[in-house]
């Protein structure tokens, strides 16, 4: 097979091309937001991961987690709503080490309702922050926990 | 990992459950003394028909061996989805699982 030098190249920039195109949406979706993660303080983490502390308190938040925990190991939790326009929710314990628990991304005919465990280190306040139509919806609720999660 | 997708009235429900231990970096081995290094995944993606339909992201706080249940609009019997986790230390998984 005669492949000239040009030819070559040409098909090595076609394939880089393609590899990146490929590549792209899905790093788009995956820089992991290390700094709102690695917050040590739930108004650093909004901030890092919304750009903005300034949360609306809504019932339309619904979110779901016992009141009394025996372990705080696993906690479940859910969190609904029936609001349109959902871009992400997320799940703060306001004393845990990192208060920044889980963050998800709801891409548009994904419903916006999930379920997830958690783990509290002590007895804290746990807040479901939704962001739809670039504003900040919130609903907190206090767990009492018994045994830490994060213990050692 | 666990992977559960049911289809019922036009909606895909996902219940993932994966094997990880999701190690904080701040708990001690008791017999050594010392610190178990962090390892937790980052981030879970589900594909569904070439479309990333949902994405989670992970701190510490998330329970060891992580549950999660979500919903997506569409999908199809007998179709599949795929799932991918990544975490702190570079492991990844995948899983297909099948729409029933």
């Amino acid at each position: 097979m005669d492949i000239s030098r040009r030819k070559f190249l040409n098909l090595l920039t076609i394939g880089s091309t393609a590899c990146f195109a490929l590549m792209t949406p899905l790093t788009a979706w995956a820089a992991w937001a290390s700094d709102a993660f690695n917050a040590t303080k739930p108004e650093d983490a909004y901030k890092n991961l919304f750009g903005s502390t300034e949360l609306i308190e809504s019932d339309q938040v619904k979110l779901k987690v016992p009141k009394i925990a025996e372990n705080g190991g696993a906690v479940p939790v859910s969190v609904k709503t029936s609001m349109k326009n959902v871009d992400s929710i997320n799940i703060f314990v306001k004393d845990n080490p990192q208060p920044l628990t889980a963050s998800f991304k709801i891409p548009s005919g994904t419903i916006p309702d999930i379920s997830t465990r958690i783990r509290l280190a002590q007895t804290s306040t746990v807040t479901a922050v939704i962001k739809a139509d670039g504003k900040l919806f919130s609903k907190s609720q206090e767990v009492k926990v018994t045994i830490g999660g994060c213990g050692g | 990992m666990k992977v559960k997708a049911k289809f019922k009235n036009d909606i895909t429900s996902v219940r993932v459950l994966a094997k990880h231990p999701m190690e904080t970096g701040r708990r001690v081995n008791k017999e050594t003394g010392e610190k178990i290094p962090a390892k937790y995944i980052q981030e879970l993606t589900c594909e569904y028909d070439g479309k990333v339909v949902f994405v989670a992201q992970f701190g510490t706080s998330v329970s060891q061996n992580p549950y999660l249940a979500f919903a997506f609009e569409g999908g199809k019997k007998g179709e599949s989805i795929q799932l991918r986790w990544n975490d702190n230390t570079g492991d990844i998984e995948k899983t297909d699982a099948t729409i029933k």
